[in-house]
């Protein structure tokens, strides 16, 4: 049993429906988990690692 | 209107005039002659509505989320890795840096979808320093993460490249 923080307060997770999901692509990997209460979700937190950088592509003019 | 993940021009140029210190401090302030300063990087995210690119000069609250939790302007990014350079060839090396921490969102609503995370510099003026985008996401009183790639040569979040 943990408590999850919810729009209806701290609840007991085995009082609600978990359901997980993940995306993994070239730009990140994201993992997210929603708690349902009776068909309302209560609570979605997401955790997104970025994987593309922004480059700055530079030269110098030759003589 | 869409987000763009960019560097931000007006970077480009403030870092020829030394607009920016980024990571841990090893040169003099700007405006001190004897203490070392660092600046303080904000992160704020924006709505998929919203238009942050590579046109983006400063922090603006125009397209930011907002919510129960949220405070305009963002989060405080962790900055105390310096940034670090490295020749590849004779001709060609890489400088980059990567913030030192996750940017975390504790207990957060933010309903409506948002997608990008602008990094700028709140000490100078709230000046941009680059956009960054992943997929739409929506928070209900939970948390929201962004982890930093590897702060690597090829990885690294900020990269400036010679070829």
């Amino acid at each position: 049993m943990a408590l999850v923080t919810t729009t209806k307060g701290d609840m007991d997770d085995s009082l609600l429906e978990k359901r997980e999901g993940t995306v993994d692509n070239d730009n990140e990997l994201t993992t997210w988990v929603e708690y349902w209460l009776q068909g309302e979700l209560v609570h979605r937190s997401a955790h997104v690692t970025l994987k593309k950088t922004a480059t700055l592509t530079s030269s110098v003019a030759s003589f | 209107m869409a987000n763009t993940q960019s560097m931000c021009t007006s970077f480009m140029s403030q870092l020829m005039l030394g607009e920016h210190q980024l990571g841990t401090a090893t040169l003099v302030s700007r405006t001190s002659l004897t203490a070392p300063t660092t600046d303080t990087l904000k992160a704020a995210l924006y709505l998929a509505s919203a238009t942050v690119n590579a046109a983006t000069t400063v922090y603006s609250a125009t397209g930011e989320v907002s919510g129960t939790g949220y405070t305009a302007g963002g989060v405080t990014v962790t900055n105390a890795t310096a940034p670090t350079s490295t020749n590849s060839s004779a001709t060609a090396g890489v400088a980059f840096f990567t913030p030192s921490a996750s940017l975390i969102y504790t207990t957060v609503t933010l309903t409506t979808a948002f997608d990008c995370v602008l990094i700028y510099n709140s000490t100078q003026s709230n000046k941009a320093i680059s956009a960054h985008t992943f997929g739409s996401q929506t928070i209900t009183a939970g948390t929201f993460t962004l982890t930093m790639p590897a702060n690597t040569t090829a990885a690294a979040l900020i990269r400036l490249a010679t070829t």
